[in-house]
């Protein structure tokens, strides 16, 4: 504790390591270990992708042999054709790495650590030797989860959900999978812990809750979440590996025969705890990827709207809300499980009000816009869209939350296309604006912007393209994770849409070339900038870019809230945190 | 500026209470090929309609959402020399839209309730009991016997073949032998997980005659994509004649 103190109190500045070591790799910086989060995770959300591309493949073409991927993965697709273990195994694979090792340690890891010490003030995170450990966790963590697709059988392929008793029975990757998310949680709850301490403690003076900004807002309540959320998740994993590992019987009901055979080790489970304790876990977690993007998002927005954002209590509160209600709303994924139906009620007037919050923020980012001075810069391009697409991914929520709609559309790609819209459409736009927007706080250059449009306008279409057709797939009863939808005679008039959404998957991987280019060129040959180039308020541009080792010369104090943008009777259409205001700011 | 306020909001409003319906309508046409499929159980038209009623409220929330993002988009766009208007928002704007949406939602539970409860909750005194035990990858279909009582020796089993007659609701009982599978006739509109070591019990009654398929909607393993059944809705003195012939064939195959 005493290094914290020393931290907040700004009692001096530590000189920056020297070493290679210590300044790259093994370093306590939090910047540093924000770019290695980044770096980590953009990795991660590339092999993601490219399992995507396979699982479209397959639905475009059930069966078609892809000649190149016969040498690659031999086992799952000898001479090129798709087994259906391995078509299991890809789309588990990629929504496992996309959710954990790409969306929540970009969104959480990378910015939230690089952004929240220097968006409140601080020197760093309140535990810099915890924060180094944490990342350091993450990484075997990444190493297990690509080590599984190497064992004997191949992946986990029982779904991200990986629902009892069929992950009980299946091959040994299953295994290496729960090992590499318990690891990851371990180091996602270290992170947690970390983030908590640091908002609460390290603010600087003047920096109130009510002066924070929601990007701040958004990972605090992330971090609360998480610290709460990610301990039942790894409960459940460990009682599914001993289950697996120890012949325990948590999940595994009596007289279960498999294959012909009686499993060894069956008796008293109950397959719908393992479903009970991952969606309590799983249904703050969707929130949890959601939320720092709302920060970011309405951060970028106001910034290049000139505008105060609009209702900033409402918004944080919203957060609130959404966090509260969160712990409330897990059943609404088992309507069909077998669930007392009763409970299918409650589960769904919880959900519909879980609602709300999300359209409460989405009209008060309709009221940041409102009379602002719109600046269609990348960042700002990349969170308008977040608002449009997050609506389509809120209000396809209403349908799946309406039990009886839920019965038709309940495991087919309707629920698919609602998942995409708001992981992709909202958390990943989010993300793409914070990048845009932070990338000269992190290298002092900034991204091309000419090149961030064209990335910008590619993926919006292609992302439109792929995946508002799921929605119809879900309409006329296509399921979710299956290999080839052509065995049914009603599904077989879907191949030319899945064709379309097909190509449209290859052209949204192929427009991240751009992303990725641009990102290493821009790095270095980027047009250098100044301090705040985005002319914006908050404390991270209110000191070099990058900042110094322990980030401000002298802890900044902090006079008003982060949203003070056209001041009227002001020079300057932007007023920072640190500079105090010549008149009394009106609050409304 | 006050002469053009309302033209926005009247574009707005305009063209999402005509692109709307325009859409909705389109959505609705029948046979189409982004529409729900035929309505071939009793209930398939109480679910349909509230995912019509879901659809067009959000579909109008669509237009007027994004139709203003558009518009503010493009009218706010940033001008030399002008100036943001400075607010920090208004409580009564907030109290409005969170008491609206509130309502709205509230409003589709309890629209959803009924139906809900008439499809899971209230089942039908008497119909045509069967017995479904699901496993890797087939559904075991099994019919009580003469003697009217299931898991007795007369029972007439069937792989994969499900019938049932018409007009008469199928009380259908599900179980699993190994991992969980879920039991999907998309026409009908039904679909009920089948868990090891539990039963799930569901009730489906069909409109008229035909064929259709049974698809497996829980992922269960390699072979989930072809763990298919066939329904077969008879009319009652066919459904008869088909038991029979079964339970003879039954016989063969067990002597």
């Amino acid at each position: 504790m005493s290094e914290a103190v020393a931290v907040a109190h700004g009692h001096g500045v530590h000189p920056a390591p020297t070493s290679f070591w210590r300044k790259y790799v093994f370093s306590l910086d939090h910047k540093v270990i924000g770019i290695q989060y980044m770096t980590y995770s953009l990795f991660m959300l590339v092999v993601g992708g490219l399992l995507a591309m396979l699982v479209r493949w397959q639905l475009a073409f059930p069966g078609r042999p892809l000649a190149f991927m016969g040498k690659i993965a031999p086992a799952g697709m000898p001479g090129g054709v798709m087994l259906p273990e391995f078509y299991n195994s890809l789309f588990t694979m990629h929504a496992t790495i996309m959710i954990f090792f790409a969306i929540m340690p970009l969104l959480i890891g990378a910015f939230g650590n690089y952004v929240v010490p220097l968006q409140i003030g601080a020197r760093d995170m309140a535990f810099p030797r915890l924060n180094m450990m944490s990342f350091w966790t993450a990484v075997p963590g990444a190493f297990l989860i690509i080590a599984s697709f190497f064992v004997e059988g191949g992946a986990a392929q029982s779904g991200w959900t990986s629902y009892a008793p069929l992950s009980a029975i299946q091959p040994k990757g299953q295994t290496l999978w729960l090992l590499a998310l318990l690891v990851l949680g371990l180091s996602s709850l270290l992170t947690a812990v970390n983030f908590i301490t640091t908002v609460i403690n390290l603010r600087a003076p003047g920096m109130h809750f009510f002066r924070m900004p929601l990007t701040v807002w958004a990972l605090f309540i992330d971090a609360i979440l998480l610290l709460l959320a990610l301990p039942v998740l790894s409960a459940a994993m460990i009682m599914l590996l001993f289950d697996r590992v120890l012949h325990t019987t948590f999940f595994l009901p009596a007289g279960l025969i498999v294959s012909g055979s009686a499993w060894t080790n069956a008796g008293g489970g109950q397959p719908l705890l393992w479903q009970h304790l991952f969606w309590f876990f799983g249904h703050p977690e969707v929130y949890i990827m959601i939320l720092p993007s709302m920060g970011i998002v309405s951060d970028v927005m106001a910034v290049f709207s000139r505008k105060p954002i609009f209702g900033y209590r409402s918004m944080a509160y919203a957060m609130c809300g959404i966090a509260g209600l969160g712990w409330i709303v897990w059943g609404h994924h088992m309507f069909q499980s077998g669930m007392n139906p009763y409970l299918g009620t409650t589960f769904m007037i919880s959900t519909m009000v879980i609602a709300v919050p999300s359209a409460i923020k989405t009209f008060n980012w309709l009221g940041t816009l409102w009379r602002g001075q719109i600046q269609f810069t990348t960042p700002m391009l990349n969170a308008i869209a977040f608002v449009a697409m997050f609506a389509i991914g809120g209000l396809s929520g209403i349908f799946m939350a309406s039990t009886p709609v839920d019965i038709f559309i309940h495991d087919t790609y309707f629920i698919v296309g609602h998942i995409h819209y708001v992981l992709f459409g909202g958390s990943l736009f989010g993300a793409f604006a914070g990048l845009y927007f932070w990338f000269p706080k992190m290298f002092g250059r900034m991204l091309n912007e000419t090149w961030g449009k064209v990335h910008f306008w590619l993926t919006f279409i292609f992302f439109n393209g792929v995946m508002f057709p799921m929605h119809i797939l879900g309409m006329r009863g296509m399921q979710r994770r299956i290999y080839d939808y052509t065995q049914y005679t009603h599904l077989q008039g879907l191949q030319p849409m899945n064709i379309f959404m097909s190509f449209s998957a290859f052209a949204l991987g192929v427009s991240q070339i751009i992303l990725i280019v641009n990102f290493f060129w821009s790095l270095k040959f980027g047009e250098r900038v100044g301090d705040n180039p985005w002319r914006a308020n908050t404390l991270e541009w209110q000191t070099s870019s990058p900042p110094p080792h322990e980030n401000f010369a002298e802890i900044p104090v902090v006079y008003h809230g982060p949203y003070e943008y056209s001041v009227p009777g002001m020079a300057e259409d932007y007023l920072p945190q640190t500079q105090p205001a010549s008149a009394p700011l009106s609050s409304h | 500026m006050s002469r053009r306020r309302p033209t926005w909001l009247s574009l707005i409003v305009g063209a999402a209470l005509v692109a709307a319906p325009a859409l909705l309508l389109a959505a609705s046409e029948p046979n189409a090929p982004w529409t729900l499929p035929e309505q071939a159980s009793t209930y398939a038209g109480r679910i349909d309609g509230i995912f019509n009623l879901i659809l067009w409220i959000t579909g109008i929330v669509f237009f007027l959402v994004e139709g203003t993002l558009l518009v503010f988009v493009f009218k706010y766009r940033a001008k030399p020399g002008a100036k943001a208007t400075y607010t920090h928002g208004s409580n009564r704007l907030e109290v409005i839209w969170t008491i609206i949406p509130a309502l709205i939602l509230v409003f589709l539970a309890v629209m959803s309730q009924d139906s809900w409860a008439y499809i899971r909750n209230h089942f039908p005194a008497s119909g045509t009991v069967i017995d479904i035990t699901a496993e890797q990858f087939a559904w075991n279909i099994r019919y009580p016997g003469p003697d009217g009582k299931l898991d007795t020796a007369d029972d007439i089993v069937t792989l994969n073949q499900l019938h049932f007659p018409v007009d008469k609701p199928a009380l259908i009982n599900l179980h699993s032998k190994d991992v969980i599978h879920s039991f999907f006739l998309p026409e009908f509109r039904i679909k009920q997980d089948a868990v090891p070591g539990m039963t799930t019990r569901v009730w489906v009654q069909a409109k008229h005659t035909g064929h259709w398929e049974i698809a497996c909607a829980e992922l269960c393993g390699l072979g989930h994509y072809r763990m298919k059944g066939y329904l077969t809705v008879d009319r009652p003195e066919d459904f008869q004649k088909w038991l029979a012939e079964t339970a003879a064939e039954n016989k063969t195959e067990s002597k």
